[in-house]
Protein backbone atom coordinates (compact mmCIF):
# COMPACT_ATOMS: atom_id res chain seq x y z
CA UNK A 1 0.00 0.00 0.00
CA UNK A 2 1.08 3.61 -0.58
CA UNK A 3 3.03 4.87 2.39
CA UNK A 4 1.79 8.12 3.90
CA UNK A 5 4.26 10.27 5.80
CA UNK A 6 4.03 13.32 8.04
CA UNK A 7 6.00 16.34 6.88
CA UNK A 8 4.62 19.31 8.78
CA UNK A 9 3.26 19.90 12.28
CA UNK A 10 1.58 22.84 13.99
CA UNK A 11 -0.32 23.41 17.21
CA UNK A 12 -1.74 26.11 19.42
CA UNK A 13 -2.79 24.66 22.74
CA UNK A 14 -3.25 25.35 26.45
CA UNK A 15 0.43 24.43 26.87
CA UNK A 16 1.91 26.73 24.24
CA UNK A 17 1.36 28.89 21.19
CA UNK A 18 3.28 26.48 18.99
CA UNK A 19 4.30 22.85 18.92
CA UNK A 20 7.77 23.34 20.42
CA UNK A 21 6.47 25.06 23.55
CA UNK A 22 3.49 22.70 23.79
CA UNK A 23 5.75 19.66 23.60
CA UNK A 24 8.28 21.01 26.11
CA UNK A 25 5.53 21.73 28.61
CA UNK A 26 3.94 18.35 27.95
CA UNK A 27 7.17 16.51 28.71
CA UNK A 28 7.63 18.63 31.82
CA UNK A 29 4.18 17.70 33.12
CA UNK A 30 2.78 21.23 33.11
CA UNK A 31 -0.95 21.75 33.52
CA UNK A 32 -2.71 24.21 31.20
CA UNK A 33 -5.87 24.30 33.32
CA UNK A 34 -6.78 27.43 35.23
CA UNK A 35 -9.67 29.25 36.88
CA UNK A 36 -12.07 31.06 34.57
CA UNK A 37 -11.92 34.67 35.68
CA UNK A 38 -14.82 35.93 33.59
CA UNK A 39 -17.89 37.05 35.46
CA UNK A 40 -20.20 34.54 33.80
CA UNK A 41 -18.43 31.67 35.53
CA UNK A 42 -19.50 32.83 38.99
CA UNK A 43 -22.90 31.18 38.84
CA UNK A 44 -21.72 28.01 37.09
CA UNK A 45 -20.77 24.84 38.98
CA UNK A 46 -17.72 24.52 36.70
CA UNK A 47 -15.28 27.44 36.96
CA UNK A 48 -12.16 25.96 35.35
CA UNK A 49 -10.95 25.46 31.77
CA UNK A 50 -7.80 25.15 29.68
CA UNK A 51 -7.56 28.26 27.52
CA UNK A 52 -4.97 28.45 24.75
CA UNK A 53 -1.66 29.77 26.07
CA UNK A 54 -1.46 32.45 23.36
CA UNK A 55 -4.72 34.20 22.54
CA UNK A 56 -5.41 34.30 18.78
CA UNK A 57 -5.97 38.06 19.01
CA UNK A 58 -2.21 38.37 19.52
CA UNK A 59 -1.60 36.78 16.11
CA UNK A 60 -4.52 37.34 13.76
CA UNK A 61 -5.19 40.83 12.43
CA UNK A 62 -8.23 42.45 14.08
CA UNK A 63 -10.19 43.11 10.89
CA UNK A 64 -9.61 39.56 9.63
CA UNK A 65 -10.52 38.12 13.01
CA UNK A 66 -13.95 39.82 12.88
CA UNK A 67 -14.90 37.39 10.12
CA UNK A 68 -13.53 34.25 11.74
CA UNK A 69 -14.88 32.22 14.61
CA UNK A 70 -12.36 31.56 17.36
CA UNK A 71 -12.25 27.88 16.31
CA UNK A 72 -11.21 28.93 12.80
CA UNK A 73 -8.67 31.43 14.12
CA UNK A 74 -6.98 28.66 16.11
CA UNK A 75 -7.03 26.33 13.09
CA UNK A 76 -5.45 28.97 10.86
CA UNK A 77 -2.68 29.59 13.39
CA UNK A 78 -1.87 25.87 13.67
CA UNK A 79 -2.22 25.34 9.92
CA UNK A 80 0.17 28.19 9.15
CA UNK A 81 2.75 26.62 11.46
CA UNK A 82 2.29 23.17 9.89
CA UNK A 83 2.34 24.44 6.31
CA UNK A 84 5.47 26.50 6.98
CA UNK A 85 7.07 23.59 8.83
CA UNK A 86 6.43 21.44 5.75
CA UNK A 87 8.56 23.87 3.76
CA UNK A 88 5.87 25.96 2.10
CA UNK A 89 5.13 29.67 2.16
CA UNK A 90 1.82 30.53 3.82
CA UNK A 91 -0.60 32.23 1.42
CA UNK A 92 2.19 32.26 -1.16
CA UNK A 93 2.13 31.24 -4.80
CA UNK A 94 1.11 27.62 -5.45
CA UNK A 95 3.94 25.38 -4.35
CA UNK A 96 2.10 22.12 -4.96
CA UNK A 97 -0.51 21.28 -7.59
CA UNK A 98 -3.75 22.66 -6.06
CA UNK A 99 -5.71 19.88 -7.75
CA UNK A 100 -3.65 17.33 -5.80
CA UNK A 101 -3.95 19.13 -2.46
CA UNK A 102 -6.76 18.29 -0.02
CA UNK A 103 -7.87 19.41 3.44
CA UNK A 104 -9.56 17.24 6.06
CA UNK A 105 -10.02 19.31 9.17
CA UNK A 106 -12.56 18.75 11.89
CA UNK A 107 -14.36 20.56 14.62
CA UNK A 108 -16.58 18.68 17.03
CA UNK A 109 -19.06 21.49 17.57
CA UNK A 110 -18.32 24.27 15.09
CA UNK A 111 -18.50 28.05 15.40
CA UNK A 112 -20.17 28.10 18.75
CA UNK A 113 -19.13 31.61 19.80
CA UNK A 114 -20.35 33.06 16.50
CA UNK A 115 -23.69 31.29 16.74
CA UNK A 116 -24.39 32.28 20.33
CA UNK A 117 -23.01 35.82 20.19
CA UNK A 118 -25.16 36.62 17.17
CA UNK A 119 -28.19 35.12 18.84
CA UNK A 120 -27.47 37.41 21.81
CA UNK A 121 -27.34 40.37 19.40
CA UNK A 122 -30.57 39.32 17.69
CA UNK A 123 -32.47 38.80 20.93
CA UNK A 124 -31.21 41.98 22.61
CA UNK A 125 -31.08 44.45 19.70
CA UNK A 126 -33.01 42.95 16.81
CA UNK A 127 -32.24 41.16 13.57
CA UNK A 128 -30.39 44.09 11.99
CA UNK A 129 -27.57 43.57 14.48
CA UNK A 130 -26.91 40.03 13.30
CA UNK A 131 -23.58 40.01 11.47
CA UNK A 132 -23.77 39.15 7.77
CA UNK A 133 -20.73 36.96 8.45
CA UNK A 134 -22.57 34.78 10.95
CA UNK A 135 -23.19 31.77 8.69
CA UNK A 136 -19.70 31.45 7.21
CA UNK A 137 -18.38 31.85 10.76
CA UNK A 138 -20.58 29.30 12.51
CA UNK A 139 -20.67 26.48 9.99
CA UNK A 140 -18.75 23.41 11.13
CA UNK A 141 -16.75 23.31 7.90
CA UNK A 142 -15.52 26.91 8.33
CA UNK A 143 -12.10 25.98 9.76
CA UNK A 144 -11.46 23.52 6.93
CA UNK A 145 -12.77 25.95 4.31
CA UNK A 146 -10.59 28.80 5.56
CA UNK A 147 -7.49 26.62 5.67
CA UNK A 148 -8.38 25.37 2.19
CA UNK A 149 -8.54 28.96 0.94
CA UNK A 150 -5.21 29.80 2.55
CA UNK A 151 -3.29 26.85 1.06
CA UNK A 152 -5.30 26.87 -2.17
CA UNK A 153 -6.57 23.30 -1.94
CA UNK A 154 -8.71 22.16 -4.86
CA UNK A 155 -8.75 18.39 -4.42
CA UNK A 156 -11.61 18.56 -1.92
CA UNK A 157 -12.00 20.12 1.52
CA UNK A 158 -13.65 17.96 4.16
CA UNK A 159 -14.99 18.16 7.70
CA UNK A 160 -15.86 14.86 9.35
CA UNK A 161 -17.86 15.42 12.55
CA UNK A 162 -17.95 12.76 15.26
CA UNK A 163 -17.80 14.75 18.49
CA UNK A 164 -14.54 14.11 20.36
CA UNK A 165 -13.35 11.60 17.75
CA UNK A 166 -13.66 14.19 14.97
CA UNK A 167 -10.04 15.04 14.33
CA UNK A 168 -8.85 11.45 14.39
CA UNK A 169 -11.57 10.79 11.86
CA UNK A 170 -10.27 13.73 9.82
CA UNK A 171 -6.78 12.23 9.87
CA UNK A 172 -8.21 8.86 8.86
CA UNK A 173 -10.07 10.45 5.97
CA UNK A 174 -6.93 12.26 4.84
CA UNK A 175 -5.05 8.97 4.94
CA UNK A 176 -7.73 7.33 2.79
CA UNK A 177 -7.72 10.17 0.25
CA UNK A 178 -3.98 9.84 -0.24
CA UNK A 179 -4.06 6.05 -0.40
CA UNK A 180 -6.88 6.14 -2.94
CA UNK A 181 -4.89 8.52 -5.10
CA UNK A 182 -7.39 11.37 -4.80
CA UNK A 183 -4.62 13.70 -3.65
CA UNK A 184 -0.86 13.67 -3.14
CA UNK A 185 -0.77 15.87 -0.06
CA UNK A 186 -3.29 16.88 2.59
CA UNK A 187 -3.64 19.23 5.53
CA UNK A 188 -5.37 17.31 8.30
CA UNK A 189 -6.28 17.88 11.93
CA UNK A 190 -8.81 19.50 14.18
CA UNK A 191 -9.77 22.55 16.18
CA UNK A 192 -12.17 23.54 18.91
CA UNK A 193 -13.08 26.69 20.83
CA UNK A 194 -15.98 26.08 23.18
CA UNK A 195 -15.05 27.74 26.45
CA UNK A 196 -18.34 29.57 26.75
CA UNK A 197 -21.00 29.43 29.47
CA UNK A 198 -23.45 27.37 27.42
CA UNK A 199 -21.32 24.27 26.75
CA UNK A 200 -19.86 24.49 30.26
CA UNK A 201 -23.40 24.52 31.65
CA UNK A 202 -24.54 21.78 29.26
CA UNK A 203 -21.62 19.40 29.83
CA UNK A 204 -21.90 20.32 33.51
CA UNK A 205 -25.56 19.26 33.56
CA UNK A 206 -24.44 15.91 32.14
CA UNK A 207 -22.09 15.60 35.15
CA UNK A 208 -19.31 15.21 32.60
CA UNK A 209 -17.04 18.05 33.82
CA UNK A 210 -14.72 18.21 36.80
CA UNK A 211 -15.82 20.56 39.56
CA UNK A 212 -12.47 20.67 41.28
CA UNK A 213 -12.65 24.46 41.10
CA UNK A 214 -10.27 25.02 44.00
CA UNK A 215 -7.49 23.03 42.31
CA UNK A 216 -7.54 23.75 38.55
CA UNK A 217 -4.16 22.14 37.83
CA UNK A 218 -5.22 19.00 39.66
CA UNK A 219 -8.65 18.75 38.04
CA UNK A 220 -7.81 16.57 35.04
CA UNK A 221 -6.56 13.32 36.61
CA UNK A 222 -7.12 10.34 34.34
CA UNK A 223 -7.21 6.96 36.15
CA UNK A 224 -6.81 8.62 39.54
CA UNK A 225 -9.49 7.62 42.02
CA UNK A 226 -10.17 11.28 42.78
CA UNK A 227 -11.18 12.11 39.18
CA UNK A 228 -14.61 13.64 38.68
CA UNK A 229 -14.89 14.50 34.99
CA UNK A 230 -13.04 16.13 32.14
CA UNK A 231 -11.82 19.72 31.86
CA UNK A 232 -12.86 21.76 28.84
CA UNK A 233 -9.89 22.77 26.72
CA UNK A 234 -9.48 24.62 23.45
CA UNK A 235 -6.93 24.70 20.68
CA UNK A 236 -5.91 23.21 17.38
CA UNK A 237 -3.36 20.79 15.99
CA UNK A 238 -2.64 20.29 12.30
CA UNK A 239 -0.50 17.87 10.30
CA UNK A 240 0.67 18.01 6.71
CA UNK A 241 0.67 14.47 5.32
CA UNK A 242 1.67 13.27 1.88
CA UNK A 243 2.59 10.19 -0.06
CA UNK A 244 6.16 9.08 0.56
CA UNK A 245 6.82 9.51 -3.15
CA UNK A 246 5.58 13.12 -3.11
CA UNK A 247 7.58 13.93 0.01
CA UNK A 248 10.77 12.44 -1.37
CA UNK A 249 10.35 14.13 -4.74
CA UNK A 250 10.33 17.55 -3.10
CA UNK A 251 13.00 16.68 -0.55
CA UNK A 252 10.76 17.22 2.45
CA UNK A 253 11.85 16.37 5.97
CA UNK A 254 9.80 13.50 7.41
CA UNK A 255 8.63 13.10 11.00
CA UNK A 256 7.29 9.58 10.56
CA UNK A 257 4.53 7.54 9.00
CA UNK A 258 0.79 7.34 9.48
CA UNK A 259 0.59 3.59 9.23
CA UNK A 260 -3.13 3.05 9.57
CA UNK A 261 -6.48 3.88 11.09
CA UNK A 262 -9.35 1.95 12.57
CA UNK A 263 -12.93 3.11 13.03
CA UNK A 264 -15.84 1.45 14.82
CA UNK A 265 -19.15 2.55 16.32
CA UNK A 266 -20.41 1.21 19.65
CA UNK A 267 -24.08 1.14 18.74
CA UNK A 268 -24.67 0.95 22.47
CA UNK A 269 -25.60 4.34 23.93
CA UNK A 270 -25.52 7.99 22.90
CA UNK A 271 -23.03 9.10 25.53
CA UNK A 272 -21.85 6.14 27.64
CA UNK A 273 -19.12 3.88 26.24
CA UNK A 274 -20.04 0.25 25.76
CA UNK A 275 -18.72 -1.16 29.08
CA UNK A 276 -17.44 -4.29 27.34
CA UNK A 277 -15.08 -2.02 25.35
CA UNK A 278 -15.84 -3.98 22.20
CA UNK A 279 -16.05 -0.89 20.01
CA UNK A 280 -12.95 0.73 21.49
CA UNK A 281 -10.77 -2.36 21.27
CA UNK A 282 -12.22 -3.03 17.83
CA UNK A 283 -10.95 0.34 16.59
CA UNK A 284 -7.45 -0.41 17.88
CA UNK A 285 -7.46 -3.91 16.35
CA UNK A 286 -8.63 -2.55 13.01
CA UNK A 287 -5.96 0.14 13.10
CA UNK A 288 -3.28 -2.47 13.70
CA UNK A 289 -4.60 -4.62 10.85
CA UNK A 290 -4.73 -1.58 8.58
CA UNK A 291 -1.10 -0.87 9.50
CA UNK A 292 0.03 -4.43 8.87
CA UNK A 293 1.16 -4.64 12.48
CA UNK A 294 0.63 -6.81 15.51
CA UNK A 295 0.36 -5.79 19.17
CA UNK A 296 4.03 -6.77 19.57
CA UNK A 297 4.96 -3.74 17.43
CA UNK A 298 3.24 -1.20 19.69
CA UNK A 299 5.28 0.56 22.39
CA UNK A 300 2.99 3.43 23.32
CA UNK A 301 -0.69 4.32 23.52
CA UNK A 302 -1.84 7.93 23.82
CA UNK A 303 -5.20 7.20 25.37
CA UNK A 304 -8.45 9.10 25.04
CA UNK A 305 -8.28 9.20 28.87
CA UNK A 306 -10.57 12.13 29.57
CA UNK A 307 -10.65 11.76 33.39
CA UNK A 308 -14.27 10.64 33.57
CA UNK A 309 -15.12 7.94 36.14
CA UNK A 310 -16.42 5.34 33.68
CA UNK A 311 -14.57 6.24 30.48
CA UNK A 312 -11.07 5.77 31.89
CA UNK A 313 -11.86 2.31 33.27
CA UNK A 314 -13.48 1.13 30.05
CA UNK A 315 -10.53 2.30 27.96
CA UNK A 316 -7.97 0.61 30.23
CA UNK A 317 -9.81 -2.67 29.68
CA UNK A 318 -10.15 -2.04 25.96
CA UNK A 319 -6.42 -1.49 25.57
CA UNK A 320 -5.70 -4.86 27.17
CA UNK A 321 -8.38 -6.54 25.08
CA UNK A 322 -6.85 -5.13 21.90
CA UNK A 323 -3.19 -5.70 22.72
CA UNK A 324 -3.40 -8.78 24.96
CA UNK A 325 -0.22 -9.74 26.81
CA UNK A 326 1.71 -7.26 24.67
CA UNK A 327 0.04 -4.55 26.77
CA UNK A 328 2.79 -5.28 29.31
CA UNK A 329 5.43 -3.54 27.17
CA UNK A 330 3.24 -0.59 26.18
CA UNK A 331 3.55 2.79 27.92
CA UNK A 332 0.14 4.41 28.17
CA UNK A 333 -0.50 8.09 28.85
CA UNK A 334 -3.25 10.68 28.77
CA UNK A 335 -1.98 14.09 27.80
CA UNK A 336 -5.46 15.42 28.59
CA UNK A 337 -4.24 15.47 32.19
CA UNK A 338 -2.34 18.59 31.09
CA UNK A 339 -4.23 20.03 28.11
CA UNK A 340 -7.79 19.36 29.19
CA UNK A 341 -10.11 17.99 26.53
CA UNK A 342 -9.92 19.75 23.16
CA UNK A 343 -13.02 17.85 21.92
CA UNK A 344 -12.75 18.02 18.11
CA UNK A 345 -9.12 19.09 18.41
CA UNK A 346 -8.10 16.32 20.80
CA UNK A 347 -7.34 13.50 18.39
CA UNK A 348 -5.08 15.63 16.22
CA UNK A 349 -3.16 17.04 19.18
CA UNK A 350 -2.71 13.57 20.62
CA UNK A 351 -1.66 12.07 17.29
CA UNK A 352 0.98 14.81 17.12
CA UNK A 353 2.00 14.04 20.72
CA UNK A 354 2.27 10.32 19.87
CA UNK A 355 4.54 11.12 16.96
CA UNK A 356 6.72 13.44 19.06
CA UNK A 357 6.97 10.72 21.73
CA UNK A 358 8.36 8.34 19.10
CA UNK A 359 10.75 11.00 17.78
CA UNK A 360 12.16 11.79 21.24
CA UNK A 361 11.66 8.23 22.53
CA UNK A 362 9.99 9.78 25.53
CA UNK A 363 6.34 9.46 26.57
CA UNK A 364 4.85 12.54 28.25
CA UNK A 365 3.40 11.92 31.69
CA UNK A 366 -0.14 11.53 32.94
CA UNK A 367 -0.06 14.10 35.71
CA UNK A 368 -2.13 14.07 38.93
CA UNK A 369 -2.02 10.29 39.11
CA UNK A 370 -1.43 10.03 42.86
CA UNK A 371 -4.03 7.43 43.81
CA UNK A 372 -4.46 5.14 40.80
CA UNK A 373 -7.47 2.89 40.33
CA UNK A 374 -6.42 -0.42 41.91
CA UNK A 375 -6.96 -2.94 39.15
CA UNK A 376 -5.71 -1.17 36.05
CA UNK A 377 -3.98 -3.69 33.79
CA UNK A 378 -2.08 -1.01 31.87
CA UNK A 379 1.30 0.62 32.52
CA UNK A 380 0.79 4.38 32.77
CA UNK A 381 3.56 7.00 32.59
CA UNK A 382 2.49 8.38 35.96
CA UNK A 383 3.57 11.94 36.74
CA UNK A 384 6.96 11.86 34.99
CA UNK A 385 7.93 11.29 31.35
CA UNK A 386 8.89 7.71 30.55
CA UNK A 387 11.58 6.63 28.08
CA UNK A 388 10.83 4.30 25.18
CA UNK A 389 13.33 1.75 23.81
CA UNK A 390 16.48 3.60 22.77
CA UNK A 391 16.82 1.93 19.39
CA UNK A 392 14.77 0.42 16.62
CA UNK A 393 11.37 0.87 15.07
CA UNK A 394 8.63 2.34 17.22
CA UNK A 395 4.88 2.44 16.74
CA UNK A 396 2.14 4.10 18.77
CA UNK A 397 -1.64 4.06 18.87
CA UNK A 398 -3.71 7.17 19.52
CA UNK A 399 -7.31 6.67 20.66
CA UNK A 400 -10.20 9.09 20.32
CA UNK A 401 -13.76 8.32 21.30
CA UNK A 402 -16.81 10.54 20.86
CA UNK A 403 -20.37 10.95 22.05
CA UNK A 404 -22.49 8.97 19.64
CA UNK A 405 -20.29 5.90 20.16
CA UNK A 406 -17.57 6.87 17.68
CA UNK A 407 -14.19 5.17 18.13
CA UNK A 408 -11.18 6.09 16.01
CA UNK A 409 -7.63 4.79 16.52
CA UNK A 410 -4.63 6.01 14.54
CA UNK A 411 -1.26 4.24 14.30
CA UNK A 412 1.88 6.32 13.81
CA UNK A 413 5.43 5.01 13.46
CA UNK A 414 8.95 6.36 13.14
CA UNK A 415 9.38 4.64 9.76
CA UNK A 416 10.86 6.93 7.11
CA UNK A 417 11.66 9.56 9.72
CA UNK A 418 14.47 11.95 8.83
CA UNK A 419 14.19 14.28 11.83
CA UNK B 1 -26.44 68.85 13.41
CA UNK B 2 -23.14 67.30 12.38
CA UNK B 3 -21.28 68.78 9.43
CA UNK B 4 -20.53 66.80 6.27
CA UNK B 5 -16.91 66.49 7.36
CA UNK B 6 -17.88 65.25 10.82
CA UNK B 7 -20.13 62.60 9.30
CA UNK B 8 -17.42 61.57 6.83
CA UNK B 9 -14.87 61.27 9.60
CA UNK B 10 -17.15 59.11 11.75
CA UNK B 11 -18.04 56.96 8.76
CA UNK B 12 -14.33 56.58 8.01
CA UNK B 13 -13.75 55.19 11.49
CA UNK B 14 -16.55 52.70 10.94
CA UNK B 15 -15.17 51.59 7.58
CA UNK B 16 -11.75 51.20 9.17
CA UNK B 17 -13.19 49.17 12.01
CA UNK B 18 -15.15 46.80 9.76
CA UNK B 19 -12.95 46.53 6.69
CA UNK B 20 -9.54 47.77 7.78
CA UNK B 21 -9.46 50.60 5.22
CA UNK B 22 -7.19 53.46 6.38
CA UNK B 23 -9.37 56.35 7.56
CA UNK B 24 -7.63 58.86 5.29
CA UNK B 25 -8.69 56.82 2.23
CA UNK B 26 -12.39 57.15 3.05
CA UNK B 27 -13.14 60.30 1.01
CA UNK B 28 -16.45 61.45 -0.48
CA UNK B 29 -15.59 60.55 -4.08
CA UNK B 30 -14.51 57.00 -3.27
CA UNK B 31 -16.58 53.96 -4.26
CA UNK B 32 -16.90 51.46 -1.43
CA UNK B 33 -16.54 48.46 -3.75
CA UNK B 34 -14.26 49.71 -6.54
CA UNK B 35 -11.93 52.03 -4.64
CA UNK B 36 -11.98 50.81 -1.04
CA UNK B 37 -12.35 47.09 -1.75
CA UNK B 38 -15.26 46.72 0.68
CA UNK B 39 -17.15 43.51 -0.09
CA UNK B 40 -20.93 43.13 0.04
CA UNK B 41 -21.05 41.54 3.49
CA UNK B 42 -18.77 44.19 4.99
CA UNK B 43 -21.04 46.82 3.36
CA UNK B 44 -24.00 45.40 5.28
CA UNK B 45 -22.06 45.73 8.51
CA UNK B 46 -21.04 49.30 7.69
CA UNK B 47 -24.61 50.39 6.94
CA UNK B 48 -25.94 48.75 10.12
CA UNK B 49 -23.13 50.55 11.94
CA UNK B 50 -24.34 53.83 10.40
CA UNK B 51 -27.85 53.16 11.67
CA UNK B 52 -26.48 52.74 15.17
CA UNK B 53 -24.05 55.66 15.02
CA UNK B 54 -26.21 58.25 13.25
CA UNK B 55 -29.71 57.16 14.29
CA UNK B 56 -30.90 56.73 10.71
CA UNK B 57 -32.74 53.85 9.08
CA UNK B 58 -31.28 52.51 5.84
CA UNK B 59 -33.72 50.08 4.20
CA UNK B 60 -32.15 47.17 2.30
CA UNK B 61 -33.57 48.51 -0.99
CA UNK B 62 -31.91 51.87 -0.36
CA UNK B 63 -28.50 50.42 0.46
CA UNK B 64 -27.74 49.46 -3.14
CA UNK B 65 -27.89 53.14 -4.12
CA UNK B 66 -25.15 54.08 -1.66
CA UNK B 67 -22.18 53.38 -3.91
CA UNK B 68 -19.77 56.06 -2.76
CA UNK B 69 -18.79 57.50 0.58
CA UNK B 70 -20.45 60.73 -0.58
CA UNK B 71 -23.73 58.87 -1.27
CA UNK B 72 -23.75 57.50 2.25
CA UNK B 73 -22.85 60.83 3.86
CA UNK B 74 -25.60 62.61 1.86
CA UNK B 75 -28.16 59.97 2.89
CA UNK B 76 -27.20 60.33 6.54
CA UNK B 77 -27.39 64.15 6.33
CA UNK B 78 -30.85 63.97 4.74
CA UNK B 79 -32.29 61.43 7.16
CA UNK B 80 -30.75 62.13 10.56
Amino acid sequence: MTEIVITGLGATTPLGGDLASTWANMLAGTSGVRAITEEWAEELPVKIAAYVAVDPSEIIDRVKARRLDRSTQLALIAAQQAWTDAGFEWEGEDQVDPHRLSVSLASGIGGLHSLLNNWDAHRDKGYRRVSPFTIPMLMANAPAANVGLAVHAKAGVHTPVSACASSNEAISLGLDLLRLGRADIAVVGGTEATIHPLPLAAFGQMQALSRRNDDPEGASRPWDRGRDGFVMGEGSAILVIETLEHAKARGAKIYGTIAGAGITADSHDMVQPDPTGEGQSGAMIKALQDSGMTPADIVHVNAHGTSTPQGDLTEAGSIRTALGDDTDHVVVTSTKSMTGHLLGGAGALETVASLMALRDRLVPPTINLVDPEPDLAIDIAANVARPLPAEGSLAAVNNSFGFGGHNVAIVVTNENATV
Amino acid sequence: MATTEEIRAQLAELVNDVAGVPVEDVQLDKSFVDDLDVDSLAMVEILVGCEEKFGVTIPDEESKNLKTVGDAVAYIEAHS
